[in-house]
């Protein structure tokens, strides 16, 4: 019987922070203390505020320690874990009132708005001991699937819950399984896809490191209700945290024979296998993954038939995302009106959205369909740092677009975000403010699916090469109104004529950013100007005489020896040479050196 | 696994492991005073004690047992202090491990507190 738990982050973000070390110092220091017995501790996934990491928390008073160092250790367990004292400079500032008195750590902004359940074990229980995921009500859901409910009943159960899939498309997940299970066949599949490509995005990452066997769970109860006895999760070799828990995991299920042969004394068998992804963004289209597990070259294939038709290895085959699955266990056991009294009208339940970018509380956030963007960003994120003006949000990643400040009021659900130009996507929201330039963001995520097109189809392989072009002109100041209309046609060329979600959603940035921030495209391309002064082909830094010093500081910093001038005298730089990398700016104590 | 039963025990006996983990404004709080003053007394014992039941009777979803620094009182340590939701707190002194039980067992889960441990009912001048 432990006294205490402390709990250390062993997500990817605090790991590579220093978490190991940190936990290795901690075992060795209790120890010292003669605490062994008294205090656990206790690795666990992501707890979502990775901005402030490494995280530990203590409970059960839930003392919430944010940027712990190994130095900080011999006074943690010393003080807070002996003699009770919190070691105040090391708790995360949120969860200290004003008067300094510690608030519960469910009360502070970027807690308080969210609702866990697929995160619900993410940094509370080791993902590594199958014993505490039971402890926690796991693999009860598949036990009551088992014994109490036939397929049907499972089936309709996710139907009413009203759960859509959560890796952006938003097809209902009932639905899925009722085609699958209506198709005969001798073998079926049932498939996790994990193979989380968006850049910045990493919800899936964080549910398989801090709560894998819930997906294993979700996945049996779905062999189940369509009849399949083998899973395989897909999942990128880029997160080898994520695989290792997963190995372990299986292995787990497999030793309590929550895996295997006639689970819960039933015939129904199951088990799941591990397929690793090298990292081609194309992977996480359905068909493609597929084919890269059949053992081939990762390509998209025409759709129908559908792979609840004729999927993994031509039978029929379930696809779904790990947070999808993460919800399941839940729904099971709560039931599907409490599932579907969260969120909106056609989206229910809760969303998980990794924020990044220009924003306060970079992390893991789960939060209630419907929840507006506002209190996203400026509640649960804590807004933008350095007072800057918010200018859009990027959902969807590079199949997505951007939510610009006038929607900033829309509650985020599937439909509201596809009838403003962007959508869900698998959950990167990635904030952009004033300094941001549209047009460079378009062009950013244009490079990203002109580098991952498979190269299969036409208008995907050469028509977003040719949209990069375009953009590339467009930052350089060289387009004309002429290449904006050819960008926009191209748009619609690509998305109608593509063999896969990958090119159909490829100029999805560009037409959002078109459709919100048109103005910044014409003023790259009729006045050659970058309004946020990104584009470095179109801006100049220049020295105010007025205010220089000539304290010489920016001349000295300069690495190719651009300014010129002399002491007490206003500097100039010389445009030819300046490679405008801004070093000069940044160290000029008197601001007297601006963009143009 | 070929029962439900066997996952039921399992869950039962990590239970209580894992709902210290949890938080909640209706937890009872039960605070050992744990500075030095409080440990030469014999704090340490009375605060495994109490933890320990409260895990043993899985009741780690309603009370937590934690300690805290010195205060002020350091003549009546080992000292314990129960916050319950909605209630004045409860101040026992000179606790000892068997004290702990009974305070456990007459207040925590009885709902009366045991009067003669408290330092109400001392004679502080």
């Amino acid at each position: 019987m432990y006294r205490s738990h402390v709990l250390v982050c062993g997500g990817t973000g605090c790991t590579s922070s220093g978490s190991q070390q940190i936990m290795e110092t901690l075992k060795a220091e209790i120890e010292k203390q003669g605490l062994t017995e008294e205090v656990s501790v206790v690795q666990t996934g992501c707890h979502g505020l990775c901005a402030l990491g490494p995280i530990m928390i203590i409970y059960p008073d839930a003392t919430f320690y944010s940027m712990v160092k190994v130095e900080d250790i011999p006074e943690i367990v010393a003080e807070h874990l002996l003699k009770g004292r919190v070691v105040t400079r090391l708790l995360y500032n949120e969860t200290v009132t004003p008067a300094g008195n510690v608030k519960a750590l469910i009360d502070t902004d970027f807690y308080k708005k969210q609702h866990r359940i697929a995160l619900r074990n993410c940094g509370i229980i080791n993902p590594e001991v199958i014993e505490e995921y039971i402890g926690t009500g796991g693999y009860e859901a598949l036990g009551k699937v088992l014994t109490e409910m036939t397929p049907d009943d499972v089936i309709q159960c996710l139907l009413d819950s009203g759960l859509r899939g959560r890796g952006g498309g938003g097809f209902p997940t009932g639905l899925k399984w009722k085609l699958a299970k209506q198709n005969d066949a001798d073998q079926k599949y049932v498939c996790c896809n994990a193979d989380e490509g968006d850049p910045g995005a990493f919800m899936d990452r964080s549910v398989l490191e801090g709560d894998p066997h819930a997906v294993l769970e979700a996945m049996a109860i779905a062999g189940y209700a369509i009849g399949a006895s083998q899973g395989y999760i897909y999942v990128r070799a880029e997160y080898p945290i994520a695989v290792q828990r997963l190995k372990i995991a299986i292995e787990q299920a497999r030793e309590m024979e929550l895996l295997g042969n006639n689970i819960f004394g039933s015939d129904f068998s199951f088990d799941i296998d591990l397929r690793l992804g090298a990292g081609a963004f194309v992977c996480g289209e359905e068909t493609a993954l597929m084919t890269s597990i059949e053992g081939n070259r990762g390509e998209p294939r025409p759709r129908p038939p559908f792979p609840a038709q004729k999927g993994l290895f031509g039978k029929p085959t379930i696809l779904n995302n790990v947070e999808t699955y993460a919800n399941i266990p839940q729904i099971i056991l709560h039931g599907p009106e409490w599932f579907a009294s969260m969120g909106t009208e056609k989206s229910k339940g809760t969303k998980v959205f990794a924020l990044g970018g220009k924003i306060h509380n970079t992390g893991l956030v789960e939060i209630p369909m419907g929840t507006t963007l506002r209190e996203v960003i400026e509640e649960i994120g804590g807004g933008i740092p350095g007072g800057k003006k918010f200018k859009a949000a990027q959902t969807g990643g590079p199949s997505g677009g951007c939510i610009p400040a006038e929607h900033f009021d829309i509650p985020i659900d599937y439909d509201n975000l596809i009838a403003i130009g962007s959508m869900m996507g698998s959950g990167g929201l990635i904030v952009m403010d004033e300094d941001d330039c549209m047009v460079d963001i378009a062009k950013f995520f244009l490079e990203f699916t002109v580098e991952e097109s498979c190269g299969k189809c036409t208008p995907c392989r050469v028509g977003t090469k040719r949209m990069l072009e375009i953009l590339t002109k467009i930052t350089k100041g060289q387009a004309t109104m002429e290449d904006l209309d050819k960008l926009e046609e191209l748009c619609y060329y690509i998305k109608e004529n593509s063999l896969c979600g990958l090119g159909q959603t490829a100029p999805n940035p560009v037409l959002s950013t078109l459709r919100y921030f048109r103005d910044e495209y014409e003023a790259h391309i009729k006045e050659k100007r970058c309004p946020a002064g990104v584009c470095k082909a179109l801006l100049s830094y220049r020295i105010d005489p007025d205010k220089c010093r000539g304290c010489t500081l920016c001349a000295r910093n300069c690495p190719n020896n651009a300014i010129s001038g002399t002491v007490r005298n206003p500097h100039v730089i010389d445009q030819d040479k300046c490679i405008k990398c801004g070093a000069c700016m940044e160290k000029c104590k008197f601001g007297a050196i601006y963009k143009k | 696994m070929k029962t439900l039963e066997e996952l039921k025990a399992i869950r039962e006996r990590m239970q209580s492991q894992v709902s210290m983990r949890a938080e909640d404004h209706n937890h009872t709080r039960v605070v050992v005073g744990m500075a030095t003053c409080g440990i030469a007394s014999g704090a340490r014992p009375v605060l495994t004690k109490l933890s320990g039941l409260v895990q043993e009777r899985n009741l780690t979803d309603k009370i937590s047992v934690t300690q805290t620094g010195c205060i002020g009182l350091c003549q009546y340590e080992p000292i314990v202090e129960v916050m319950e939701p909605g209630k004045p707190k409860v101040t026992y002194i000179k606790m000892t491990p068997d004290k702990a039980e009974e305070v456990l067992e007459r207040h925590l889960i009885g709902g009366h507190v045991v009067e003669e441990y408290t330092l109400s009912a001392a004679d502080i001048k």
